[in-house]
């Protein structure tokens, strides 16, 4: 595949390309869920597509297909050689450096032959004994929306005109059961999940039922709370949401178009001193790890917010190349296209506070454990979403709560963060330990 | 017109003889059933910041996926090469999930009706590519035309053109051509001493090019998010609390999306695991709302010929006068439970496994005029545009973001308000609508609806709405 990449990129040239990037992407995907411990679906296929962008001068063109043959590949270059004549010229384009380019030494461990080696009915067992545990775990478990085992394999190839060609492959497998409680008139559902690039790395099924189980029963009989202002406690899975925003906050292109509330605020204290985050493509084994970056950068760690002060932002070539900086080997895309902004493993360094001390601190307040909605404005920082959890009474989790909003404004949040936890795990490409927010107005009753 | 006329039979030569023979194969094993869907999708995206027009993308891709069911249980593979052996190899592979010899009784293919909701001649992808490059240029520059407070434009177009294939060992065999275009723009303004502020309009539909020269312009879409942006700049923050809240009409019909059409979806109510499972009968919602799912409407986004089962789609009520009437069924649903299909059978592409989704959701217009409902309010919120949803169908428990609303007192609107989440539970909320307006609009055409990590494009409507009873997520 590196070979037909190369040679898509001498073809682009050879048809008036000054500049060309391939991407060729292949994978292949399984999933096998259940249902009230009965066999429901099996998933399983392969795919593949190769996207083209081409340079002429400072215009560019992309295409993509996912026929191979040789006809296919002739109308990929042609699509993008004519589109090249529409966009408008943008003095900012261009590919990286050469100096810029490369892909990290070494295994990264992101390709692990045990999950291509598993068998079908093994993989079944595993969704069945995940949904068992949850179903067995507790009488008001009485339904199911199953559980499941999925893996892909996947490998990349990115080439450009620069003399860039690299190539890896990933492989991951998940494993997740969703138990429905009840009690009375009280209905609710819960999750829980493992992640892994390799089947030995997913926790066990039968701890992932438990959880998922002893998640959805405490919901039951939630209520709803009066209208106030309270120290709010996000748990893990719901901070690492907070996170997300930090992410699009920090994104070369909301920073350019000054459509974030950190535009302009590098070197300024934006945060509680307490918060770091960091954004690292090179941890082996982790879901936010590559050799390269998707514009053939090799991915580095760069420290976004040092103990409350912005360092920097996240950028692919041309975003940095706006604002005078730097790439931060952050350029992510499908297979075609200009290069848009990711990140790697983001996560917030741990705190010193167990989970545990930090609610114990808390004579009144409400313990996130699920958020919902797109209630998020970049650019004011506004922030109010949907918010399901366990209100927090003299230092106890002491009963549900749903149907409640949480609201406050990003710029306040970072500033009031009060504690950061000790409890940081990766579960993805992102990972944040339990935070405490001093005040956010609950919008209920 | 037949397979061999067909646009598979034609590009791929793909016979009714093959259909025949993948379906054999498919049901090899056992099973009750097997369908095949082909897809063949071209798209193309234009994309314009900082009035540069940044970025054209244009390409292809085709499949085809198999299933077969065979009681409860569903076996699927696709193949992205339509050759023989391909399509056989993943025909033995969806067969799998067969566990016992077949008792289907084969059904010999036989074409279903031909009717068309989307008669565009040349589609948009199909046009020269200079004339969409237009769109994004008119509306990036009538929106900095707005006003001097406009800084930042950002303007895109996106279209497809997706021809379909549907074979059922059943004997469903249709054929569709689905045209979609959309066009984008979002603009950021701020004047002295505040922060910026964005607005965001977009539409479209099934429709030719025409539609964006002549029904609603580049300029239209422009002009409504320069709007937008510029009012927000003097918004104040959001209440916080239960309160009257209106809904205008339109876009904020996403309301009964939430609300109340992903819990009617069947796959979840055959499985108890909605919040209104086994209400059908009961009364979920005032006498004032009559909610409707409708995929037979002209040109709209969410409309289609045919579902991605091959079933005709109609029009279904699902909440009459308050009163729930019924789910939205796909084939394995309507099998299980022994109810008739709704035509909502629905799928991201060839590589996705069908299931119940809405098409066009709304409610009927009731007797009120609009401007009475805002007089009736002494003090409450009303919310004119909406940013996405969300809901939790187990509890019941759904969210929706309003992007413009103003502070209602004594009856008039003063103040805009900050961005703030409005948040009820399905079952409960519409029993709390005490007006309905007399002027239901369809939104312009951008829905995009997610369910289990599939996306696919979808409308709703509203006439305005008064709810006397609804959690505003605000901070004041």
């Amino acid at each position: 595949m590196t070979d037909l990449a190369a040679d898509i990129i001498k073809k682009a040239l050879a048809a008036g390309a000054t500049d060309a990037e391939c991407t060729i992407s292949e994978g292949e995907e399984f999933s096998a869920s259940v249902r009230m411990r009965e066999l429901e679906t099996l998933k399983e296929a392969g795919s593949r597509g190769v996207g083209l962008r081409i340079l002429i001068g400072k215009r560019t063109g992309s295409a993509y297909t996912s026929d191979f043959s040789k006809s296919g590949i002739e109308l990929m270059v042609k699509s993008a050689r004519e589109l090249a004549d529409v966009t408008t010229e943008d003095p900012h384009l261009g590919l990286p450096d050469p100096s810029e380019l490369g892909s990290l030494p070494g295994d990264l461990a992101l390709y692990c032959s045990d999950v291509a080696q598993l068998e079908t009915p093994f993989k079944i067992a595993q969704a069945m004994e995940a949904e068992a545990a949850a179903l067995d775990y507790d009488p008001r478990i009485t339904n199911s929306e199953g559980g499941s085992f999925d893996n892909n394999l996947s490998r990349t190839v990115f080439a450009n005109s620069r003399g860039f060609v690299g190539e890896y492959r990933t492989s991951s497998c998940s494993l997740s059961a969703v138990p429905v409680a009840r009690e009375g008139e009280s209905m609710e559902r819960d999750y829980w999940f493992s992640l892994a690039r390799s089947f030995s790395g997913l926790e066990k099924a039968a701890d992932i039922g438990k959880i998922a189980a002893q998640r959805a029963v405490r919901r039951l009989g939630a209520v709803k709370m009066e209208t106030q202002k309270v120290p709010v406690v996000f748990e893990p899975r719901t901070a690492r949401s907070l996170l997300g925003n930090i992410f699009e906050a920090v994104h070369g292109e909301s920073i350019y178009r000054q459509a974030s509330f950190l535009a302009g605020k590098l070197g300024q204290k934006i945060a509680s001193e307490k918060l770091t985050v960091i954004d690292d493509g090179t941890l082996p084994g982790l879901f936010g790890t590559s050799p390269f970056d998707d514009e053939g950068v090799p991915t580095r760690r760069t420290v976004v917010i040092d103990k409350g002060v912005l360092k920097s932002y996240l950028m692919n070539t041309y975003t940095a190349r706006k604002l005078g900086m730097k790439t931060t080997g952050s350029a992510a895309r499908g297979i075609t296209g200009n290069a848009g902004i990711g990140h790697g493993n983001l996560f917030m360094e741990r705190g010193d506070k167990s989970a545990e001390d930090i609610i114990k601190s808390i004579p009144n307040g409400f313990y996130v454990t699920e958020l919902m909605g797109f209630g998020i404005n970049i650019v004011t920082g506004d922030y109010s979403r949907g918010a399901t959890g366990l209100w927090i009474r003299n230092g106890e989790l002491a009963f549900a709560v749903s149907e409640v909003t949480i609201a406050g404004n990003l710029i306040n949040m970072l500033q009031d963060l009060e504690y950061i936890g000790s409890d940081l795990e990766f579960r993805g490409s992102t990972a944040a330990p339990t935070l405490c927010i001093r005040e956010m107005t609950v919008g209920g009753k | 017109m037949g397979v061999s006329e067909s646009f598979f039979g034609d590009r791929f030569n793909i016979t009714e003889r093959d259909l025949e023979r993948y379906l054999d194969e498919a049901l090899s094993r056992g099973g009750d059933y097997a369908d095949l869907y082909f897809e063949y999708l071209a798209t193309s995206n234009i994309a314009m910041d900082e009035s540069i027009v940044k970025s054209a993308t244009q390409g292809v891709s085709l499949g085809i996926g198999v299933r077969v069911i065979s009681g409860e249980r569903t076996g699927y593979a696709y193949s992205d090469d339509l050759s023989p052996e391909k399509i056989l190899h993943a025909a033995r592979v969806a067969a799998c999930i067969a566990a016992a010899p077949s008792q289907v009784e084969k059904v010999p293919l036989q074409e279903g009706p031909r009717r068309n909701l989307y008669p565009v001649i040349t589609a948009p992808t199909e046009t020269a590519f200079l004339d969409r490059v237009d769109l994004v240029k008119r509306a990036d520059k009538c929106a900095r035309d707005f006003d001097p407070r406009v800084f930042q434009v950002q303007a895109s177009y996106a279209d497809s053109l997706r021809h379909v294939m549907v074979a059922t060992s059943d004997g469903v065999l249709n054929f569709d051509r689905q045209p979609m275009a959309r066009l984008n723009v979002r603009a950021l303004a701020k004047q002295e001493g505040g922060p910026p502020q964005s607005g965001h309009a977009g539409g479209g539909g099934r429709v030719s090019l025409d539609f964006f020269l002549n029904e609603k312009t580049p300029e239209h879409f422009a002009t409504e998010a320069a709007r937008q942006a510029i009012v927000q700049l003097d918004a104040v923050e959001a209440p916080a609390g239960e309160m009257t809240v209106v809904l205008g009409a339109g876009w904020p019909g996403i309301l009964l999306h939430e609300a109340v059409g992903h819990g009617l979806e069947a796959d979840f109510n055959r499985k108890g695991t909605s919040a209104f499972s086994g209400r059908i009968g009961q009364k979920v919602a005032s006498e004032l709302c009559t909610v409707v799912d409708d995929g037979t409407i002209r040109s709209r986004r969410g409309s289609l010929n045919l579902d991605d089962e091959g079933a005709m789609t109609q029009r279904n009520v699902l909440i009459e006068n308050g009163i729930l009437r019924g789910y939205l069924q796909d084939k394995l649903s309507s099998r299980i439970t022994k109810s008739p299909q709704t035509g909502s059978g629905r799928r991201e592409s060839y590589a996705h496994i069908p299931m119940p989704r809405m098409t066009n959701t709304f409610m009927l217009a009731g007797q009120s005029d609009p401007a009475d409902i805002i007089r009736s309010v002494p003090r409450g919120l009303y919310c004119a545009n909406f940013g996405g949803g969300q809901v939790d169908i187990t509890s019941g428990n759904f969210v929706f973001s309003a992007s413009e609303s103003y502070l209602i007192e004594d009856g008039k609107l003063t103040r805009p308000v900050r961005n703030a989440t409005l948040i009820g539970n399905g079952p409960e909320s519409l029993q709390h609508v005490s007006m309905v307006g007399s002027n239901l609009e369809l939104d312009e055409g951008m829905g995009v609806c997610g369910k289990e990590g599939q996306s696919v494009p979808v409308g709703v409507g509203m006439p305005t709405i008064k709810i006397d009873k609804m959690t505003v997520g605000g901070t004041a």
